[in-house]
C-alpha cells in the first residue's frame, strides 16, 4: 500500500486517540532506542583512544576521535599468530560469498522454474524433500560433510566451503523461486513453448526477466546467511582460508596483551559492513520488487 | 492451412479419463468451434491438438502427419490464450516476433511480418509498449498477432474473448470473423459461450464430459439438437422442456399438468409417428421462447396453439421482452413484442407453433 492509499482512510478523533498515538510512538522510540544502542556503543568505542575507553563512560562521546582503531583492525592486529590485520580474511569472504551466492542463486531459480513449470512425475516430492533440507540442524551434517570434502580433497579450502553453502542454501534458494514461480502464469510458459522455445530459452528469455524480484530476495538471502556464517567457517577451514567471522573471533578472543576495545568494536564493525551495504542498497529494491512482484500481469 | 483429423483420441489425468474417445474430422479453412460447460474438456482436448498435453490413446493428424510425438513448436500451430499469456516483461514488438526469433527468422523479414500483422490489427501505435500499459482490447489484439505473424497452417483459441467486456467482445468476435474469412486458416475455437458459437462457427462440436454430443453446423444445432443436453444448452434463454404425458385425444397430445390446470399440447403430423409408441408415456416437449409468443402473432396455420398462463417476471431486453411463467412444474420463458408486455400476476394468453415443436424421449434423452 502506498503512502497516499493510507492517508487517505478516515482515522477516529478525539483525545483517546491521540493519548493512543502518543503512547504508541513512544513505544516504537524506545525500542528503536533498544536496537540501535549497541551499534551507538560500538560505533563510539572504536573511534575512542584506548586510554579514554578505560576512563571514560560507555556511552559517552568520544573527547577526541581517532581513526587508529580501524586502521589497526584493518591491517595489523593479530589474528592467531599473524598480525595482518582482517584484510586478508574479508578477501576470503569476498571470495567464498560470490561464488556461492551466484551459485545457489542460479540453481535455486532453474530447480523452482523446473518444479513449478515442467511439471513432471514426483515433482512434489522432490520439493518436500529439498524444503526439509531447509530444517536440517547444521551441525548434524558437519562430520559427514567434513568426510566428503575430506574425499573431494577441498578441506580446508575456501573452495570447500563454496560448495557447502552451495549446497545448503540450495534449499532457501530453490523455496524462494518456487513460491514465485508458481504465480507466474503457466499460460505464459505453453505461449512460449509455442513459439519454439525450449526449456533454457523459455528460462533465459521469459522466466528469468520476470523474476528480479525473486533474484532479490535470495541474493540478499543468500549473502546475509553465507557472509554471517561461522559455524561451516570454522569446521571446514584452517588459518589462512578462514572467512572474515572466524578471524573476527579470533581477534577478539585473543589471549596476549591487553584488550584492545576499540580494536575489537572496529574489526566487529568491518565484518558487519557487507551485509549493512547489501540492506541499505538492495533492501530498496527488494520492497520495491515485491510491490512490482504484486501488480504484475 | 490443414485439415485436422481426430481418431479415437483419449486423456487421461492420473485415472480420471478427461477426453473419453473423440472423432472429429476438419476440413482446410474450417472454424470449428468446442463447445461445452466449464470443465468438460474443452480446453485438454485443444491442448492435445496444440501438442502442451500428450495423448493417452488415439491420433491426431495435422495436414498429412500424424503428430502424436511431434512437440508444439514443430506442429505448424498458433495458440490465442484466455488470458493473453503476453510475455510481460517484452514490448508488444518482441511479444509478437518471439516467436520468430526462436525460429531464427532474418531480421529483415521479421520485421516484415511485424509490420504486416500490426497493420492487419491497427497497432502499429503500441509497438513499444509493455503488456501492462494496454488495455484488454489491445491485449487480445496483441495475442492474436503473436499468433498470426507466423503464418501458421493451424489456429487454436482458448475462450479469447471472455475476459473482455460485453461491447469488446461483440467487435472482436466480428473482427474474428473477418480475419477468418480474409485468412481462411484452419481454426479450433474453445469458448463456453453459445452465442459465440453460433456467430463464428461453420460446424460446431458440443462438448459434454469429454465426450462430442453433436458435430455439425450452426443452424443444425440449433434446430435439430440431438438431445436434451444440445438442446437446453444452445440458444439463449435456453429452450422450455415440458414433461407430459402423450394421451390421443383428437390425433396425439401431450398432457402438460399443474396446479394451474392441465395444458394439452398438440403433437403436430410430423411427430406423430415419432410419439405414438409412447402413446400412455412420459415425453418431453421442447418449445424454444421465441416459439411462444403473443396470441396472433404467428401467421394462423393448423399448427398453432393457444394456451393461458399468470405471468410471474417480464424481462425486457431490448428488441423484445421476455415473459416468465410457470408450467408443468418449470419456469418458462416466452418471447414478445415490447408493446406486448403487460403487468406482472395478469393473465397472458400465449401462443406456439407446435410445427417448431420437439419431441424427446425422457428416459434416453435423445431427439424423437
Ligand atoms: N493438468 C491437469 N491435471 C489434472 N486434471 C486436469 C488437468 N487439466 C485439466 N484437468 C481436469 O480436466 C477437466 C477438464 O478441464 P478443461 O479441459 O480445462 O475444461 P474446460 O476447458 O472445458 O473448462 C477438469 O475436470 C479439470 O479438472
Ligand atoms: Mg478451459
Amino acid at each position: 500500500m502506498s503512502a497516499q492509499a493510507v492517508a487517505g482512510i478516515v482515522r477516529a478523533g478525539g483525545m483517546r486517540q491521540r493519548v493512543l498515538r502518543v503512547l504508541l510512538f513512544a513505544v516504537l522510540c524506545l525500542f528503536c532506542l533498544y536496537y540501535l544502542a549497541p551499534l551507538f556503543v560500538m560505533i563510539t568505542t572504536s573511534l575512542k583512544p584506548l586510554a579514554e575507553i578505560r576512563s571514560g563512560s560507555l556511552i559517552s562521546l568520544p573527547k577526541q576521535v581517532t581513526f587508529d582503531a580501524w586502521g589497526k583492525a584493518w591491517s595489523t592486529a593479530c589474528v592467531g599468530v599473524r598480525c595482518n590485520g582482517l584484510k586478508p580474511y574479508v578477501l576470503n569472504s569476498v571470495i567464498m560469498v560470490v561464488p556461492a551466492v551466484l551459485i545457489s542463486t542460479f540453481l535455486g531459480a532453474i530447480n523452482g522454474y523446473a518444479l513449478t513449470k515442467w511439471r513432471f512425475r514426483g515433482a512434489d516430492t522432490i520439493f518436500a524433500m529439498m524444503l526439509f533440507g531447509a530444517f536440517i540442524p547444521f551441525q548434524v551434517v558437519l562430520l559427514p560433510m567434513a568426510r566428503v570434502l575430506g574425499v573431494l580433497g577441498l578441506a580446508g579450502s575456501v573452495y570447500g566451503l563454496i560448495l557447502v553453502h552451495t549446497v545448503y542454501g540450495l534449499a532457501f534458494t530453490t523455496l524462494f523461486f518456487r513460491n514465485f514461480f508458481i504465480g507466474v502464469s503457466d499460460g505464459i510458459i505453453r505461449a512460449a513453448m509455442i513459439d519454439g522455445a525450449g526449456f533454457f530459452g523459455i528460462f533465459f528469455r521469459i522466466v528469468v526477466p520476470m523474476a528480479p524480484p525473486a533474484i532479490v530476495v535470495t541474493v540478499i538471502w543468500q549473502f546475509t546467511q553465507i557472509w554471517n556464517d561461522f559455524l561451516f567457517g570454522i569446521a571446514f577451514t584452517v588459518g589462512d582460508s578462514n572467512p572474515v567471522t572466524v578471524a573476527l573471533n579470533n581477534v577478539v578472543n585473543t589471549s596476549t596483551g591487553v584488550k584492545e576495545y576499540n580494536v575489537d568494536m572496529a574489526a566487529a564493525i568491518i565484518a558487519a559492513i557487507p551485509t549493512l551495504l547489501i540492506y541499505l542498497v538492495a533492501g530498496r529494491y527488494f520492497v520495491r520488487g515485491l510491490a512490482a512482484g504484486a501488480v504484475k500481469g | 492451412m490443414a485439415k485436422i483429423e481426430l481418431r479415437n483420441v483419449r486423456k487421461l489425468f492420473g485415472s480420471n479419463e478427461v477426453i473419453k474417445g473423440i472423432d472429429l474430422s476438419l476440413q482446410e479453412g474450417e472454424f470449428i468451434v468446442l463447445v461445452g460447460p466449464s470443465g468438460c474438456g474443452k480446453s485438454t482436448l485443444l491442448n492435445l491438438i496444440a501438442g502442451l498435453e500428450t495423448l493417452s490413446g488415439g491420433e491426431i493428424i495435422i495436414g498429412d502427419e500424424r503428430v502424436n510425438d511431434i512437440p508444439p513448436r514443430d506442429r505448424d500451430v498458433a495458440m490465442v490464450f484466455q488470458s493473453y499469456a503476453l510475455y510481460p516483461t517484452k514490448s508488444v514488438e518482441d511479444n509478437i516476433t518471439f516467436g520468430l526469433v526462436t525460429r531464427h527468422v532474418a531480421i529483415a523479414e521479421r520485421e516484415r511480418a511485424l509490420a504486416d500483422v500490426a497493420a492487419l490489427l491497427h497497432i502499429e501505435k503500441l509497438l513499444d509498449r509493455k503488456p501492462s500499459q494496454l488495455s484488454g482490447g489491445q491485449r487480445q489484439r496483441v495475442a492474436m498477432g503473436r499468433a498470426l505473424v507466423r503464418h501458421p497452417a493451424v489456429f487454436l483459441f482458448d475462450e479469447p474473448l471472455s475476459n473482455l467486456d460485453a461491447k469488446l467482445r461483440v467487435e472482436m468476435r466480428t473482427e474474428i470473423k473477418k480475419l477468418h474469412q480474409r485468412l481462411g486458416k484452419t481454426t479450433v475455437y474453445v469458448t463456453h459461450d453459445q452465442i459465440e458459437a453460433m456467430s463464428l462457427a461453420s460446424r460446431i462440436a458440443v462438448m459434454d464430459n469429454g465426450t462430442i454430443r453433436q458435430f455439425g453446423p450452426p443452424e443444425e444445432i440449433y434446430e435439430r439438437p440431438v438431445d436434451l443436453f444440445v438442446a437446453s444448452f444452445i440458444g439463449s434463454p435456453s429452450m422450455n422442456l415440458f414433461s407430459g404425458r402423450v394421451i390421443e385425444q383428437a390425433g396425439l397430445r401431450l398432457q402438460v399438468e399443474d396446479r394451474a390446470g392441465t395444458v394439452l399440447f398438440p403433437i403436430p403430423k410430423s411427430l406423430e409417428a415419432a410419439a405414438r409408441p409412447h402413446l400412455g408415456g412420459e415425453l418431453i416437449l421442447g418449445l424454444r421462447p421465441e416459439v411462444i409468443v403473443r396470441e396472433g402473432a404467428h401467421r394462423p396455420g393448423a399448427d398453432t396453439f393457444l394456451f393461458e398462463r399468470a405471468i410471474d417476471v417480464v424481462e425486457p431486453t431490448g428488441p423484445d421482452t421476455l415473459l416468465v411463467f410457470t408450467l408443468g412444474g418449470i419456469e418458462a420463458i416466452g418471447r414478445v413484442d415490447p408493446q406486448d408486455k403487460v403487468p406482472v400476476g395478469t393473465m397472458f394468453r400465449f401462443e406456439v407453433n407446435m410445427n417448431r415443436a420437439k419431441i424427446f424421449d425422457p428416459a434416453t434423452g435423445l431427439h424423437l
